[in-house]
């Protein structure tokens, strides 16, 4: 571990076990398929066989009829939603198109998409019933890729769409371009000229799945007095509130929800797809009902992340990147959204760049709706770009690494944004990497390569809100609203047990659902342990501020004249009066009431996260595979609050980021039917296809943030996709620029090189 | 059906069409045992069904009568916990917890049968369980750590 300027913590840098882990070690552990209401019954939906049709009539007449069936709703039954933009915390929603995606009214979009649902007493029935709806389509020709979807006469998802364009322009015609967006800087064509070599190529990534191994699952109850409660599995138990809260048209309040233990997101359940539908039907049936998704309608019908094809463009000059111009194409899916915007400002985060130009489009496919994946848009727009650099050194023969250190950003470069980076850690992650013991072994024999790549991410702030209140025995309950998917409960109450100076066992951190705690916006964009972490901060310091004032009032002096350290409050007017933490937090009663304290913020001052990969791949010619030999991540994470946990963040985005490289794909037929809708096709890595990943933490801690915290978990899947195809191309003297690179790809290009 | 249940009698009954899995959490309401994919491509759902580690979703309820069945429920004694459990704990194995207690029970089925598996042993072994927050390396590492626990209290 390198760590950079750090004060003495005593509970952060320690590695306790996660408050939530035995429930889950021993299954007791509730998730949102595990809710069973009382009276609960069981829903199914119906989903469009064909990927692009007009939806000309639905007759429920024959299923309603069906033996069991309680309930049936289709988009009709849902109130006309309005065009108003909803903020998820990663991205927009528009909310007609949200209600659209979760029922289709008059077009289905994609293969799989909702047309209707089902409650009845038993799953079986439901599925039965579901069989016997009539759905009359108009089939269309789908469009299933971002170049198909660019052409001019290719067929449009919506005749009413036009290209939005920046400064609030609109194209004349109709496209399935829904946005298109540039960034300049410099002379491109003078840099250009001017540079010792130039580099252009295509890249194209495949639309791959978050693959959390949870499906969606969501219980819901319309209650007698028109409230209701939902309990679900989703990263933002808030943004479900007010997305279904918008979608019914019903009062905020009046929505209830429960977030369960979530099996596992990746930016995957942040949009909703059940939980108005289930609550629907709840109203209509008088029952709570119960919506799970099966592995097929996850895939098919939840939102994966966009296949990109991207153009770069880049010149070196003296050993440095000189210029970049690169076009970028990102699939959205069936409704505008994709995380091209994010993939232009992350792609050249590593460079100290004078001459750059990026051209984003944002097009719509015949395809699910493309959801936040692990660091959006920044993967792909890093395969492109980082292998590009890497050819540009080796063709220069200087060190990639090294390469990548004489051009690298540091505070004050300006981003792409034209905003400056504030305190980075990118030289000291390049530095490590060159200097580490994986890279400085040689690495020999016959098709074995190593490759190198770089990432970054920004890293979010947003809003939290967190209470803490002391109990009389000195413990204390840490009541938050950030969904826990990799550990956070544990990182809030560790920066509490720090700020408070008490022990990590003392604190006992709960999720509470949205009637419990004040707005927090989803777990996301690696926000919650620095955000969050910051409300809990703030919030602990309240705690101190109001037991200073008990223990004022108690010896009688002013609050000034207490101070808190080392867990004992002390009176500064007469040295043998002192309380410990724990005898003050008994003294509640007697001097004012219950003690506790509370933050609310939007939380400013994100630190962003860089990260360096170094794989060592063999590549067997005579079966096309890949074996990764060797995986060494390295990555400023500010402040490791947890660094087993972090490990694990680092551990699993590269793990992902292996598969997204080697082997996953959605793979559809010419009628956009997917053909790999199971985890026996669609290849996730197991333990059998990686090896132990070394994950390195630097620590640079970042400025705002009272730890120095900056958010570990989207990065790490940043590098993987580069670095593997820079190491498969020094493997073979071949580079390879469309993935996944499966043995397949590997022997016809392998073939067709030769 | 009557089947012994960790270490326990036990009779219910159920439809020809339900899975193992479903009896298990919708009729028995024991929920540790989890559905990913209900096709036996992950392992979420895996028990131990006389010894041997199978997929729930693939197993029909009604294959189960007069045999000896083990889920996640029936690991720890009372709150004893299993190595297994508290080596998963110790070496942070787990994060979202989805697939945990499917790793744990085909874990448990390996130790049980070969104490001292090595490491490419573990991994070719635990291939059938999928997960996708932790890339592994600490369900290996945990495995490893509750073969040297359970080593030291058979001394």
């Amino acid at each position: 571990m390198t760590t950079i300027e750090r004060p003495a913590y005593k509970v952060i840098g320690t590695r306790p076990i996660r408050p939530d882990g035995v429930e889950k070690v021993t299954g007791k552990a509730q998730y949102a398929a595990d809710a069973r209401p009382q009276g609960v019954v069981f829903a199914k939906i119906l989903r469009s066989p064909h990927a692009h049709a007009r939806i000309l009539s639905v007759d429920t007449s024959e299923a309603e009829r069906h033996p069991g069936v309680l309930a049936i709703i289709t988009a009709a039954d849902f109130p006309q939603a309005e065009d108003k933009i909803e903020d998820l915390g990663e991205g927009a929603v528009n909310l007609r198109e949200l209600s659209d995606n979760i029922l289709a009214s008059e077009k289905v979009l994609y293969r799989g998409h909702a047309i209707a649902a089902v409650a009845a007493a038993s799953p079986h029935e439901a599925e039965a019933a579901v069989q016997k709806i009539r759905v009359e389509y108009e089939v269309l020709t789908p469009v299933m890729n971002v170049l198909d979807a660019m052409r001019e006469d290719a067929p449009l998802l919506s005749e009413t769409r036009h290209t939005k364009m920046m400064g609030g322009q609109q194209s004349d015609k109709p496209s399935n371009i829904a946005a298109y967006n540039q960034f300049k800087t410099g002379d491109i064509e003078a840099a250009f000229a001017e540079s010792d070599l130039v580099v252009e190529r295509e890249f194209t990534t495949a639309m791959v799945h978050q693959g959390y191994i949870e499906p969606q699952s969501s219980t819901a109850s319309w209650n007698a007095d028109g409230t209701i409660t939902i309990w679900t599995s989703t990263q933002g138990a808030f943004v479900v509130r007010a997305q279904v809260a918008d979608v019914l048209r019903v009062p905020v309040a009046r929505v209830k929800v429960i977030p369960l233990e979530i099996g596992g997101g990746f930016g995957g359940k942040i949009p909703i797809y059940l939980d108005p539908v289930a609550a629907l039907l709840s109203k209509k049936s008088g029952r709570p009902v119960k919506l799970s998704m099966n592995r097929t309608d996850v895939f098919e019908g939840t939102g994966p992340t966009s296949g990109t094809v991207i153009t770069v463009k880049a010149g070196a000059k003296g050993g440095r990147l000189h210029a970049v111009q690169a076009t970028m194409r990102y699939e959205a899916g069936a409704y505008p959204g994709s995380p091209v915007g994010a993939g232009a400002m992350t792609m050249l985060a590593p460079y100290e760049l004078e001459n750059i130009e990026v051209h984003t489009y944002d097009v719509v496919v015949n395809k699910p709706k493309t959801s936040a994946y692990r660091a959006p848009g920044s993967p792909a727009a890093a395969f492109a770009m980082e292998s590009v650099v890497d050819e540009l050194a080796r063709t220069l023969k200087i060190d990639p690494l090294q390469f990548r250190i004489n051009t690298a950003s540091k505070e004050g470069t300006k981003q792409v944004t034209g905003v400056p980076f504030a305190r980075i850690g990118n030289e000291e992650v390049l530095q490590t990497a060159i200097n580490h013991p994986h890279y400085t072994a040689p690495i020999e024999g016959p098709y074995r390569g190593r490759g190198v790549a770089s990432g970054y991410w920004f890293n979010g702030g947003m809003q939290s809100s967190v209470v803490v209140a002391v109990n009389p025995d000195g413990t204390v309950n840490l009541v938050e609203g950030s969904t826990d998917i990799g550990g956070t409960r544990a990182s809030l109450a560790m920066q509490l047990a720090e700020t408070l100076a008490i022990p990590y066992e003392a604190i006992r951190p709960i999720v509470a659902d949205t009637d419990s705690i004040g707005h927090n916006d989803v777990t996301g964009g690696s926000r919650t342990t620095f955000a969050s972490g910051m409300a809990v901060y703030e919030a602990g310091k309240d705690v101190i501020r109001e037991m200073s004032s008990r223990a004022a009032k108690l010896w009688s002096v002013g609050p000034d004249d207490v101070v808190y350290e080392d867990g004992t409050f002390r009176c500064l007017k007469d040295s043998t009066k002192e309380f410990t933490f724990r005898e003050l937090a008994a003294q509640g009663a007697r001097t004012g009431g219950p003690i506790a304290g509370k933050a609310s913020l939007v939380a400013r001052g994100a630190g962003g996260a860089f990260a360096t990969h170094i794989v060592d791949v063999e590549v067997d010619p005579g079966t096309g595979k890949t074996q990764i030999l060797r995986y060494t991540a390295v990555q400023d994470v500010g402040t490791a609050i947890h660094p087993a946990y972090v490990e694990g963040q680092i551990q699993g985005g590269v793990v992902q980021g292996i598969g997204w490289a080697l082997n996953e794909e959605f793979i559809y037929d010419e009628q956009g039917r997917m053909l790999n809708s199971s985890f026996l096709d669609y290849r996730m890595p197991t333990s059998l296809d990686v090896p132990p990943i070394d994950a390195v933490i630097v620590e640079v801690p970042n400025p705002g943030h009272p730890y120095g915290v900056r958010g570990v978990g989207e990065v790490p899947i940043v590098p993987p996709l580069a670095a593997i195809a820079n190491a498969v191309a020094d493997a073979t003297g071949h580079r390879f620029t469309q993935l996944p690179l499966s043995p397949r790809r590997l022997i016809e290009e392998l073939d067709g090189a030769e | 059906m009557e089947t012994r249940l960790n270490g326990v009698e036990r009779d219910f009954l159920c439809e020809p069409r339900q899975s193992l899995l479903e009896v298990l959490r919708d009729e028995l309401g024991l929920t540790g045992t989890k559905e990913g994919c209900n096709n036996g491509n992950c392992g979420a759902c895996s028990v131990v069904l006389d010894g041997r580690i199978v997929n729930s979703c693939c197993v029909l309820a009604v294959e189960i009568e007069g045999r000896d069945l083990e889920t996640i429920e029936g690991v720890a004694r009372g709150d004893q916990l299993h190595p297994l459990q508290s080596a998963f704990l110790d070496e942070a194995a787990l994060q979202c917890g989805i697939c945990t207690p499917g790793f744990i029970m085909a874990s448990k089925a390996l130790l049980e049968r070969e104490p001292d598996a090595d490491e490419a042993r573990i991994r070719h072994w635990l291939a059938g369980n999928l997960c996708r927050c932790t890339g592994y390396d600490k369900i290996v590492r945990a495995v490893r750590r509750a073969e040297t626990a359970i080593e030291e209290m058979n001394v």
